[in-house]
């Protein structure tokens, strides 16, 4: 009964000063925000990874040279792994299957259409560790790879872009200045990491290092475990095989990395993870910046109530009486804010779907989480004006005007 | 009903202690009527608080209806405000965030009296004729019945004393004796009253006036003793 009066008093005294309300709010609905949307977009990639291992299997290993950090530009790739160290894996018996894979960019005609498109030279062993299918027509074999031939696997979105009505299918387009047939077209993957093979297009390594790129050494290399192998063991058993072709000696360090699934698609989701902590930040600072707004407001709402507390004082309200009711009045207003908040932060977790393309997943756990930290904010940032308010001595608040 | 022996509270000041009551002795019995008064600084302000229970002597006994109140904690005065005294303010002094009745029921609900508090609210605007005025706001109420609200809230307790601290101060000549006439038709039920007032045409209504001079009381009313 009290409590509710109680509550009902705070919603009245807060809608009554309505701005003053909603600027003590803001920092609070800022910081809710934040969260909401972090949450969403590091649930988003979470699912996302999963998800991909779960399609992709988890005994693919992605082996790849050391990001040199002395040199200069930091990150730039080393290119240290040739064909025969793609060749000397094979011999580990866990193994089921190696794709050595040269990586460009490059832009691909056909006739007067035109569109850029990642290149992608690697072997026939690369369509079943990335478990592609083709839509139409076929991939190339291991006799067109040992040729040198010029056929290529073009991805669909690139097919409807530069086909548009056309069958694709044995027609030549040109690729970087190069001529290859079409003889495959994949089926839609809707994948948006580097390997993305919506737009690529995919031809026989030997062809792309020789004739294209004009290169020696290879920059991945996917390795497909045998059914039910194990995945540490292989890992292991890929960094001494390596090390023993690269002529490591024992206290350096490897100038490769072994990658299994998760781990690399970790690494695709970098980015998300810098969204997770600038908003984490803000989040943060936001909230601490709100409780502090909460508790002026209070502050102020207190003393302009002094006499309203000596009041209720005279009529027998106890200590705890006034300070629960300030305290409610400032867990009411967080909480408000912490609703608001969350209704902003799906807002933002929607447009960060939609325009940076990030996926993002709204937990009911986040908001629970939520509506917890404003509670909390309200009780730690309201604690004090309400003591304040309790401990006003009755005779002295009855007498301010 | 009341009885105060030797009361004594100082205040110390920058200037030198201010001797506010100096031994105040006071009976008050069982429903009466009683006006205190006193020309300012005479400890008139200090005295109500005391028997108010809102604050302590610094020495003496004050037993209210038989019970010791000089040394209490402030929750344990809290507690007793709650159960044995309703105050009654110049100034009215209601919640304006509350209706007639929700101010009725606040000390009910600060008693922790839920049960039928809301009945006994009504009842008490009843008796204070505001039947009709139980949903106004403050701000929707004339002064003379805003005060009548806060007779409400004073008697709602059933408290052992109706505590007025110059509650005809802040309305006109014609209000004010409306009010007093409820005063008297309360005191007539049996109800024990103590107004403090400088106003004399209302504390010559009064059963017994007791003065106060200089912190002491100065002539004693008939029935009292000092």
């Amino acid at each position: 009964m009290l409590f509710w009066t109680t509550v009902r008093v705070a919603l009245q005294s807060l809608y009554s000063s309505g701005l003053r309300s909603f600027l003590a709010m803001l920092g609070i609905i800022i910081g809710v925000g934040a969260v909401i949307s972090m949450l969403a977009v590091g649930a988003g990639a979470q699912m996302e990874v999963t998800q991909k291992v779960s399609n992709m299997g988890t005994n693919l290993l992605s082996v790849r040279p050391t990001r040199s950090r002395s040199q200069g530009a930091a990150g730039a790739a080393r290119q240290n792994l040739t064909l025969e160290d793609a060749q000397s894996l094979l011999a580990i018996p866990q193994i089921a299957e190696v794709a050595p894979i040269v990586r460009d960019q490059g832009q691909i005609k056909y006739y007067e259409q035109n569109a850029p498109a990642s290149i992608i030279g690697t072997a026939v062993t690369y369509f079943s560790t990335r478990s592609l299918q083709t839509e139409r027509g076929r991939i190339f074999t291991e006799f067109e790879t040992e040729k040198s031939m010029r056929v290529v696997v073009i991805g669909s979105t690139l097919a409807t872009e530069l086909f548009d009505t056309t069958d694709p299918l044995g027609e030549n387009i040109r690729i970087n200045g190069e001529d290859f047939r079409v003889i495959g077209i994949l089926k839609a993957k809707g994948d948006r990491d580097r390997d993305n093979p919506d737009q690529a297009v995919i031809v026989p390594y030997t062809v792309a290092m020789k004739k294209m790129m004009g290169a020696t050494r290879i920059q991945d290399i996917d390795v497909r475990g045998a059914e039910n192998c194990d995945m540490t063991a292989i890992q292991n058993d890929i960094t001494l095989m390596l090390r023993k072709q690269h002529n490591l000696l024992p206290d350096t360090d490897n100038d490769f990395q072994v990658f299994n699934q998760a781990e690399l698609l970790e690494t695709a989701s970098e980015v998300s993870r810098t969204f997770t902590v600038l908003l984490g930040s803000i989040a943060g600072i936001s909230m601490v910046v709100g409780g502090i707004g909460i508790m002026n407001m209070m502050l102020l709402t207190v003393s302009e109530r002094t006499r309203e507390i000596g009041v209720r004082k005279a009529i027998g309200g106890q200590n705890k009486d006034i300070l629960l009711q300030f305290l409610l009045e400032s867990i009411l207003i967080s909480c408000l804010g912490g609703v608001l908040g969350i209704v902003f932060g799906c807002g933002v977790a929607v447009a960060i779907e939609n325009f940076a393309g990030y996926p993002t997943v709204l937990e009911m756990n986040s908001i629970l989480f939520a509506l917890i930290i404003s509670t909390a904010v309200g009780i730690f940032f309201g604690f004090y004006p309400a003591w304040r308010a309790a401990q006003l001595d009755p005779i002295e608040a009855l007498r301010w005007e | 009903m009341v009885q105060l022996e030797e009361i004594r509270k100082t205040f110390p000041m920058e200037a030198g202690p201010v001797y506010a009551l100096r031994g105040v002795n006071l009976h008050i019995k069982r429903g009466e009527m009683v006006a205190i008064t006193g020309s300012s600084g005479s400890g008139k302000t200090t005295l109500m608080n005391i028997l108010g229970c809102l604050s302590s002597p610094d020495s003496g006994t004050y037993r209210l209806a038989g019970e010791e109140v000089s040394n209490l904690s402030q929750q344990q005065l809290a507690t007793i405000r709650s159960r044995r005294i309703g105050f009654v303010f110049q100034t009215f002094n209601l919640l304006p965030r509350l209706n007639a009745l929700q101010n009725v029921e606040l000390p009910l609900l600060y008693a922790r009296a839920t049960a039928g508090a809301i009945d006994r609210a009504r009842h008490a605007l009843e008796r204070v004729g505001l039947a009709d005025r139980v949903e106004h706001f403050p701000n929707q109420l004339s002064g003379g019945q805003c005060q009548r609200v806060a007779i409400a809230r004073a008697l709602v307790n059933e408290p052992s004393i109706i505590l007025a601290d110059e509650p005809t101060g802040a309305v006109d000549s014609v209000t004010s004796q409306d009010i007093m006439k409820l005063f008297h038709s309360l005191h007539a039920e049996g109800r024990t009253i103590i107004i403090v007032t400088h106003d004399q045409g209302v504390a010559a209504q009064c059963e017994r006036q007791i003065v106060l001079k200089d912190g002491t009381v100065t002539i004693p009313g008939k029935g009292g003793n000092s």
